[in-house]
């Protein structure tokens, strides 16, 4: 059956900056051990070096994390959710909705001042991978119960 | 004395029935001999002091007195269409299934109770969402006339209806295992190369340098026992093994000290994989594995149940692993498809063998780079498919699109196929698999 054109949902832009606000809390803690390390063995030297290669790093970070973010994507069909995410290793998951099992929404501390969530759809596979991290809390609410709802309407046995 | 059978009556016409008294013992098993020999060595030496005896004799009191409360707590009944079983005495622990929903009953003897005449029975209900329902252990003859009971209730039966015991229900045997390839094959497997590597060693050093194996010899020892007593757990678990074709499904029947016999119904069947290791492609063999759905299980004792993976045909020749999965999955599709050359830059090893191929209702892939593995999925059994795409692939246009199922160790990946190609399957297979489960739903239902 040909499909019309898909629409393709990001997560919240908030998950940028959260995932930004890890990258830098990660690299200063990083710089702080390197330059103490450094310090305490004496060398400025050492010290100014490593701690521009913490920082290289740390940016490097930043843009991969940026890159991931804008790779991850979801969209809703008739008969089944596309999940697609990954800079290096693109994978697209394909779950029909009569085959979902139940529907998880979890936040953790840092999510939950982002007012964000997790949304993960579990089948009776381990290898499924249906992860959305970073919706907006109510669009999170919205995504499980439409999910639940047509898992329901089209369920199946094993 | 009792005629045979006639617990297992009575429990099927509603009184509540204890297990047999030596349960407690069986299931201890292994346990018990290790008691015995930790409990008897000191007491061969010297007594020494009167107080290590009397420990002794209260550690054989108290285990004796909880294997008596875990025998006296636990029974079981049938009760307006459930099976009911109770078990614990602080943590009371209270089961119920209902018989229409049994799917299969097997029937497994550890080595002690076959000595003592004595069977344990797992009752698995539709759906694989549960563990088994376990009865061990009950007398032979109660096993069996439960068994028999339990499967023709489960279908609808009265209970006073009674089913000839002896009478043969449809069943074609499919394959019997043959001992002598079983061995060759286990003397060909890693852990059977190892030790054959392992006592060559052991062999030369004493003949060479005696000091050195004498040094090494308690390692070495440990090492050996280790590495047979694997062996053994897998011969007995592939000897004399049965396959054969009935009514409910596919009866699996193996053992040679503890046996065990299982039926799978068809639908547990997730997918099933042929392997054939590199060693054996020389003298033709395959093995056969199928996948069942099954809860992870905890515990000694789940041994059985915890190998989602079953063994249907642990060693044979090609043809006889191809005709067993024909006859299983009759119209699982024969022509491949070969992957792009280009495949060849990204697996060099593997392109030999890579290819796939699927119909309406089957879905086959090969893949691996020394042994070559065959995995065929039920596409109705299919959860989630998916499409990766490595940085390699990406540069040579290449993808993979695995198939997911609900069995946890066979994974059927149509491996390196054209960008394109791969974009379609995401497409079709979706499409495919929802019409291959309703085929399934209104064939059943």
């Amino acid at each position: 059956m040909a499909a019309g054109p898909l629409t393709w949902y990001s997560p919240s832009p908030r998950l940028r900056t959260l995932r930004r606000l890890e990258v830098w809390a990660v690299t200063l803690a990083a710089l702080a051990v390197v330059i103490g390390a450094s310090l305490a063995a004496g060398s400025t030297a050492a010290a100014a070096i490593c701690a521009a290669c913490v920082a290289f790093a740390g940016l490097l970070a930043d843009y991969v994390a940026g890159r991931r973010v804008r790779a991850w994507g979801y969209a809703e069909r008739a008969e089944d959710l596309l999940v697609r995410r990954g800079v290096m290793f693109r994978r697209t998951s394909v779950i029909p909705y009569g085959r979902m099992q139940y529907v998880e929404v979890a936040a953790g501390p840092l999510e939950r001042a982002f007012g964000l969530a997790t949304v993960q759809m579990h089948t009776a596979a381990a290898a499924s991978d249906a992860r959305i991290p970073g919706l907006a809390a109510d669009e999170a609410a919205r995504l499980r119960d439409q999910l639940t709802a047509l898992g329901e309407s089209h369920a199946m046995g094993l | 004395m009792e005629p045979a059978g006639a617990r297992a009556m009575a429990g099927l016409a509603g009184t509540w029935q204890r297990l047999h008294p030596l349960s407690p013992l069986v299931r201890a098993g292994r346990g018990v001999f290790a008691i015995v020999v930790i409990l008897l060595l000191p007491a061969s030496h010297n007594s020494g002091s009167s107080t290590n005896d009397w420990l002794h004799v209260i550690v054989l009191v108290v285990a004796f007195l909880l294997a008596g409360i875990s025998w006296l707590v636990t029974r079981w009944r049938i009760e307006d269409g459930d099976l009911r079983m109770e078990s614990g005495l602080i943590r009371r622990t209270s089961e119920r299934f209902p018989l229409s929903q049994i799917q299969a009953i097997d029937t497994v003897r550890p080595g002690l109770a076959r000595v003592l005449g004595l069977a344990e029975l797992r009752i698995r209900v539709a759906g694989g969402s549960r563990r088994a329902g376990r009865l061990a252990y009950l007398t032979s003859a109660d096993a069996e006339v439960l068994r028999v009971r339990l499967l023709a209730m489960s279908r609808g039966a009265a209970v006073a209806a009674a089913p000839d015991v002896s009478a043969p229900a449809f069943e074609r045997t499919l394959i019997t295992v043959e001992s002598g390839p079983l061995l060759a094959s286990l003397m060909l497997s890693g852990p059977g190369l190892l030790l054959e590597l392992l006592a060559l060693a052991l062999f030369l050093a004493a003949i060479l340098a005696p000091t050195v194996a004498a040094g090494a010899a308690t390692t070495a020892a440990l090492a050996l026992v280790v590495l047979v007593i694997h062996l053994f757990q897998r011969l007995n678990g592939s000897y004399g093994l049965t396959v054969s074709e009935t009514g409910m499904g596919l009866r699996v029947r193996a053992g040679l000290i503890e046996t065990s016999d299982e039926t799978i119904p068809g639908a547990r069947i997730q997918a099933i994989r042929m392997v054939e290791p590199f060693l054996w492609r020389m003298l033709g063999w395959c093995r056969v594995e199928v996948d069942v759905a099954s809860q992870k299980s905890r515990g000694r004792q789940d041994r059985l149940e915890a190998r989602a993976v079953r063994s249907l045909l642990p060693v044979g020749p090609r043809g006889q692993g191809l005709a067993l999965v024909a006859t299983i999955f009759p119209e699982a599709p024969h022509e491949r498809l070969v992957p792009p050359a280009r495949a060849r830059l990204k697996s060099p090893l593997r392109y030999g063998r890579l290819s796939w191929a699927a119909n309406d209702r089957f879905a086959v892939t090969t893949s691996g780079r020394l042994r070559r593995a065959t995995d065929w999925v039920p596409l109705a059994k299919v959860q989630s498919i998916r499409r990766v795409e490595g940085p390699v692939q990406r540069a040579l246009a290449l993808a993979s699109v695995h198939l997911d199922t609900a069995g946890r160790r066979v994974h059927a990946v149509v491996r390196d196929r054209d960008r394109e190609e791969a974009a379609r399957l995401l497409e079709e297979l979706p499409d495919r698999c929802r019409h291959a489960r309703r085929l399934e739903v209104a064939g059943r239902g």
